[in-house]
């Protein structure tokens, strides 16, 4: 078992013939999944790479039965593909882009809401089911499968995690990269709630880090409702207030959202929060090894 | 992107709200000239520096005619204020706003943000106008009064309404702040801001209500469809560094300590920043040179991080996924080929095509410290910033 995305998966490009959607969409089908078509509006009808390319997203739902998407489109249409995609009557869309403008996501995410899309993103590494599918950009090769979820902000601390559980013996049913911007489909919270359901999943890292409250009401979550092991890293321990440190949503306002704070909340949840991330692997391998 | 205050109230004037009259000024002569065409009477000038707490700084001062503005701003302008939201170092002041001085018989609160959880924009006000908001949040969180705002729908007039009756307002005021509200969130939207905050809205002898401060965030990712609002970028309050780094889409910002450090990836930077720390560190920047970075980018960070004179030690820590570990090592050789190295440099890379990366190290004959682990990475560069000093 996994969650959200298995060889069942029926994969639909969104932005395929750009540079980033072809090599991606490649890396994809080369790790198991599969990947139905493309689009791209205006090349509908022709064919990229092998694959069928379609003006609409509509388009490709019909003619291929596609139930997923992966969104490599650039930022000013990223909130538009978006909903397309839930328009289309996809049942999970991921959208990598990074630098979607906010009030833009926001619309984005009330137009959804009633369609019974979930979105993971948008600025995420998107997600990956260790040995069966992936809609993202996760390096398949670092995988193993086995029974640790990860739930993350990051993009590469996602695979830093990955690479060190992989290290001491334990694989990985599903990865999930949030994203890190102030505005997200799915939040940590969603999607501990589906590794909860999942029965393969037998714990779950989880990486956060500053900016806004989502950590702390993840933890509410987990101290109330969430019964398996949580390893926790919060990134940013050290990170300067009023700075955007990379990430959209990554800057300490007002005093809220520092590293300290959601630490505490994490650790009162009784989740494993390690200082240091080098010590992911070994915290996960103590719990559950 | 953060402006300055008259910036702030450029906008709002051009969506309605009511503002003081006044004008930026560079120079003692101008704040004089400003002084007299606003009427010779009694004005502010006000420092015009992206922080706040400038008051406390003494970076304000009412003065009651053109000489003593003249006066005023040649104190002000080309001081270093130092207050609790700017570095320590303070920052210099290179511009005033002369205004007009206004009677007044309240000091309220009025804020726009993004709510995350709710995934809304949220007003709030509140009648603890003029001071620090965030205490107000803190202590007395029931002085403070919120609507959430359908985005597709936009603030509605009964919602401005409840919050000018909560704010105290009767009569014509309530109108007038209605009429206020609405305008102010017209401004929001219309700029993608990503914070707008008049600290105090006032009530003035004459019952209006104006903005007698303005500070406006922006949404960094909505400026390409704003070029008038770009325009207002003030690189006088931004790190040198800093500005060269934007040049080449590097993520960096300058910090305090010694040990510079090189990453992709936002989340794995900051954790980078806190294992130099654990291991008894201080970071000198955050560096994420991203996910696609390639050798022409990795030498310009490279040539960034050796232009900080404080940095003893440097940390190259890549988890190669897109980026792969060969163009790194790459980028790296050339960058300290060209530019010379004056500090120890640890590199710690894993990920694809880890095992070229490392030979490519090797081979380059140049003096490379390489660790497996994050942590023993960070270990050994702050082990060599030490033996540096």
């Amino acid at each position: 078992m996994s969650v959200l995305i298995d060889k069942s998966t029926r994969l639909v490009v969104q932005g395929l013939t750009g540079r980033e959607g072809t090599f991606h969409a490649k890396q994809a089908q080369a790790y198991g999944t599969n990947v139905v078509g493309g689009v791209t509006p205006g090349k509908g009808g022709t064919t990229h790479e092998g694959w069928p390319v379609f003006n609409t997203v509509a388009d490709a739902v019909a003619a291929t039965g596609a139930n997923a998407s992966v969104i490599f489109v650039p930022p000013p249409g990223g909130a538009d593909a978006v909903m397309e995609a839930a328009d289309a009557g996809l049942a999970l869309a991921v959208c990598i882009t990074e630098g979607i403008p906010t009030l833009d996501m926001m619309k984005a995410l009330a137009f959804m809401k009633g369609t019974g899309m979930r979105l993971i993103g948008p600025n995420c590494p998107g997600l990956i089911s260790a040995g069966r599918a992936k809609a993202g950009i996760i390096p398949g090769h670092i995988c193993k499968e086995g029974r640790v979820g990860i739930v993350s902000k990051s993009g590469t601390l996602t695979y830093e995690a990955i690479h060190q559980l992989t290290g001491n013996g334990l694989g990985q049913t599903t990865c999930i990269g949030i994203g890190g911007d102030p505005l997200i489909g799915t939040s940590f919270i969603d999607a501990l709630t589906l590794f909860a359901a999942d029965p393969e999943t037998e714990a779950v890292v989880m990486i956060g880090e500053i900016g806004g409250s989502a950590e702390e009401e993840a933890a509410a979550y987990i101290k109330a409702s969430f019964k398996k092991p949580v390893v926790g890293f919060i990134a940013g321990q050290t990170a300067p207030p009023g700075r955007r440190m990379g990430h959209a949503g990554a800057i300490i306002a007002g005093g809220k959202g520092t590293a300290a704070e959601k630490m505490a909340a994490l650790t009162d949840a009784g989740v494993r929060v390690v200082n240091s991330p080098a010590d992911i692997g070994r915290a996960m391998a103590e719990l559950i090894g | 992107m953060k402006i300055h205050e008259y910036q702030g109230k450029s906008i709002l004037a051009r969506h309605g709200v009511a503002v003081p009259r006044g004008f930026v000024a560079f120079t003692a002569d101008e704040a004089r000239a400003h002084a007299e065409a606003l009427g010779g009477g009694t004005v502010v000038v006000k420092a015009q520096i992206h922080a706040g707490g400038r008051g406390k700084g003494g970076g304000v001062k009412v003065v009651k005619n053109p000489d003593a503005a003249h006066a005023a701003a040649s104190a002000i302008l080309g001081m270093t204020l130092v207050t609790y939201q700017t570095s320590p170092a303070g920052q210099v002041v290179s511009r005033v706003l002369v205004e007009e001085g206004l009677q007044m018989t309240r000091e309220m609160y009025l804020g726009l943000v993004i709510d995350r959880s709710t995934q809304k924009s949220v007003l709030m006000v509140s009648q603890e106008g003029g001071v620090e908001i965030e205490k107000v949040a803190h202590e007395t969180p029931e002085k403070i009064f919120k609507a959430f705002i359908d985005p597709a729908l936009g603030l509605q007039p009964f919602q401005a309404r409840q919050l000018a009756f909560k704010l105290g307002l009767s009569g014509d005021e309530v109108k007038k702040a209605v009429t206020l509200m609405l305008s102010v969130y017209e401004a929001f939207v219309a700029s993608d801001a990503a914070l707008l905050e008049i600290n105090p809205l006032v009530v003035t002898a004459a019952g209006d209500l104006i903005a007698l401060d303005a500070k406006v965030n922006f949404d960094d990712n909505a400026l390409y469809r704003h070029p008038d609002i770009k325009a207002f970028r003030d690189l006088a309050e931004e790190d040198p560094l800093e500005i060269d780094a934007s040049k080449f889409s590097l993520n960096y910002i300058k910090l305090d300590g010694t040990i510079g450090c090189m990453v992709n990836g936002a989340g794995l930077a900051m954790a980078t920043m806190d294992i130099i720390k654990l291991a008894g560190g201080e970071p000198a920047n955050f560096l994420d040179v991203g996910g696609g970075a390639n050798a022409e980018q990795i030498k310009n960070a490279f040539r960034i991080l050796m232009s900080d004179t404080s940095v003893k030690a440097v940390l190259i820590n890549i988890f190669g996924g897109i980026l792969r570990c060969d163009v790194l090592a790459q980028g790296v050789i050339a960058a300290v080929q060209d530019l010379g190295v004056r500090v120890p440099i640890v590199i710690r890379m894993e990920g694809t095509n880890v095992e070229l990366g490392k030979q490519m190290l090797k081979d380059s004959g140049l003096n490379f410290t390489t660790a497996d682990a994050m942590d023993i990475a960070a270990a050994k560069v702050v082990e060599l910033g030490k033996l540096g000093n």
